[in-house]
């Protein structure tokens, strides 16, 4: 496992290094410049040159990409002249809130998703499994962007009982923590919601299709005969064997989730890097871009990673040595 | 079948049909008739074995005794109680009584459960054992009890061989105590070297602990070895039934002789038997079993009455029952050319 654990983590820096490379290449190619943005009606097409220069020099692609490696190796992911903060800073003050979205979701999604599927796999074509199953197309079909709007028009607009954007309560900065806290899931209940559905319904679809399969497999009957309760038998033998594929689906969801925050902290106007990332492309301010493309591949690597250890947690015969 | 021993097991008009669903709206449009009125007896402390081809709903019938599919119509009688009266809770009890051993011992084991908790889960649930400590000891013993080693009792089911698994699960249906064990092609999934390891360990263990087989296969010389008790099957009807020497020597049934030629045999000057009986077409459809006989379609003594007349279940000898119009015509004749 120490073996194994050590060779995954070196393979990441390739695969981390080959992603960045084609990122920084898009980037690159994408039109307009950092100067685009400056709207002083005094400054000449020489000094938005000259600033460009400073800037941005107009160096060779690989050099460029050189120069930003060894700058991040140092810890300096560029600068993001919008915010006048290193681009570190910028995506350390946003990046807790799209965290605290994620896994909210996350948690939502796996809290009402997994039970659904084993009700629906255990009563396969009954009608609280056609009525889930119609509920979770719903929820995939459902564009995030219409749902978020239609939920802040009726609980947040007509019924007022949420919050239409931000946070926090700007009134309550000086309040106790735990009351910030509770101001903070007040907040994320109706975008954590929004984010949550559709990971609802594919946690409901593969739980159902996974339970399925092991329900009618041979270790089952064989739980059966033994005459264990119908409780045991759904709970500790299959669903921990249904288990297996949903860790994998798992680790695969978290930079969805991440990257699913970004239209829905765009509809809610929430302090997080989905929003950022969003103005970061509508001002051109590609460090900024390239830094938060950067933490997303990194999610990305580390929760496969997670996912594959975990892996062998669930499956004893899956053994990395 | 002598009558002085007493029955454990009493099978009467056991049926069990799957319904076939079609249709935008899916309506039942149909049965397959997988058993379809089978009766018989197992005495306690015998083994009868039950022959068919694939499909003939052996298995079935094996599942639907120990109510792990609902019967359509019957009674399965244990000691006395129609189990499918039973409440579940009350069932649960027989659970301990009856066990089953599957065919494939690869899918039947769960890949997630360590040994000693695939084997002694049932003790704890039906608290065979006290606590875990008396369920560890116990699983030891049925370990060492079934040729395994009890030091690998914290291992898990795909570190084992196929042999091993197979005594694995011979182990966990033994772990409860038992009376009665299916045995549902317990060995068809094994090699051949491994498939006589398995017999003698189930016939030494039934003799050891005096218990009831129903053992369901499709080998004959297996079941010649094992048996006390044959039940010949044929599209989920039982067409003969006797004791071993019956069928094995007295058979008056089509099936059961065609069955019986085509099996290899060790001597060379029999091979190539004139008297074999090669049977054509296939297993017709459960679905919509051919009229009068259900054999009669490949049946190479066929008359039109075969065609037209369900044949009477008759008793040419005692206990020895054959369903056919001309079992006892068959049976005289066969004694006249001895």
């Amino acid at each position: 496992m120490k073996n194994y654990l050590i060779r995954r983590i070196l393979q990441i820096i390739p695969v981390f290094l080959g992603i960045l490379f084609i990122l920084f290449f898009i980037i690159s190619k994408a039109p307009g410049s950092i100067t685009d943005n400056i709207m002083d009606p005094r400054m000449t097409p020489e000094m938005r040159a000259a600033l460009q220069e400073k800037l941005d020099p107009n160096l060779p692609f690989y050099v460029k990409f050189w120069n930003w490696i060894v700058e991040a190796l140092h810890g300096n992911f560029g600068f993001s002249n919008q915010h006048y903060k290193p681009v570190v800073d910028v995506i350390g003050a946003n990046i807790g809130c799209t965290f605290a979205l994620a896994l909210t979701a996350m948690i939502l999604s796996m809290l009402i998703g997994i039970p659904a599927g084993i009700v629906s796999a255990t009563r396969q074509y009954s009608a609280v499994d056609n009525v889930l199953t119609v509920f979770s197309l719903a929820g995939l079909a459902f564009p995030t962007f219409f749902l978020g709007l239609l939920l802040l028009k009726v609980f947040a607009i007509d019924l007022r009982w949420f919050p239409i954007f931000g946070l926090s309560n700007a009134t309550l900065a000086h309040a106790p923590f735990l009351t910030r806290l509770g101001d903070m899931a007040y907040h994320l209940i109706l975008p954590a919601i929004v984010l949550g559905l559709a990971e609802t319904a594919s946690f409901m679809r593969y739980t159902r299709s996974s339970m399925l399969e092991v329900i009618r497999s041979d270790y089952i009957r064989t739980a059966r005969a033994k005459g264990l309760n119908e409780k045991v038998v759904i709970y500790k033998h299959a669903f921990r064997n249904a288990m297996i594929p949903i860790v994998t689906l798992l680790g695969f969801r978290i930079p969805g989730l991440i990257s699913g925050a970004l239209m829905t902290e765009t509809v809610f106007s929430l302090p997080g890097v989905g929003k950022l990332s969003v103005e970061a492309v509508n001002t051109r301010n590609y460090p900024l871009l390239l830094g938060i493309n950067a933490m997303l591949t990194m999610t990305t690597l580390i929760a496969t990673l997670v996912a594959d250890v975990l892996y062998a947690v669930v499956d004893p015969r899956i053994r990395y040595d | 079948m002598t009558t002085e021993d007493k029955n454990l097991i009493e099978v009467r008009h056991l049926k069990k049909y799957f319904p076939i669903k079609g249709g935008v709206f899916s309506r039942k449009i149909g049965d397959v008739k997988a058993v379809d009125d089978v009766s018989f007896n197992i005495r306690k402390g015998k083994v009868m074995g039950l022959v068919g081809e694939s499909g003939c709903g052996k298995s079935t019938t094996g599942r639907t005794m120990l109510k792990l599919l609902d019967p359509t119509a019957g009674e399965m009688v244990y000691d006395g109680v129609d189990i499918y009266k039973l409440s579940n809770a009350e069932l649960k009890k027989y659970r301990t009584k009856m066990q089953i051993v599957f065919q494939d011992p690869y899918s039947s084991l769960n890949p997630r459960l360590p040994v000693y908790d695939i084997i002694g889960e049932a003790m704890l649930e039906h608290k065979v054992v006290a606590n875990r400590e008396e369920m560890m000891n116990r699983v030891f013993e049925l370990m060492d009890k079934c040729g395994l080693f009890p030091e690998q009792a914290g291992r898990y089911p795909h570190q084992f061989s196929g042999g091993q698994r197979q005594r694995i699960c011979i182990a966990r249906a033994l772990a409860v105590n038992p009376e009665f064990v299916v045995c549902d092609e317990a060995v068809s999934a094994l090699d051949v070297s491994i498939q006589s390891q398995i017999i003698n360990l189930l016939k030494d263990l039934q003799e050891d602990m005096g218990l009831t087989y129903l053992f369901i296969s499709h080998d004959l010389s297996v079941v010649k070895f094992i048996s006390d008790d044959v039940g010949v099957m044929y599209l989920g009807e039982i067409v003969e039934i006797g004791s071993k020497e019956q069928i094995f020597t007295h058979f008056a049934h089509p099936y059961t002789e065609a069955l019986l030629s085509a099996a290899p045999s060790f001597d060379p000057t029999k091979r190539n038997n004139a008297n074999r009986i090669i049977l054509q077409g296939d297993l017709p459809s459960p679905s919509n079993p051919p009229s009068g006989c259900r054999f009669h379609t490949r049946c190479p003594f066929a008359t039109d009455k075969c065609s037209q007349e369900v044949p009477p279940n008759v008793e040419i000898e005692s206990g020895h029952f054959v369903r056919c119009h001309y079992a006892m015509e068959r049976a005289e004749k066969r004694t006249s050319k001895q």
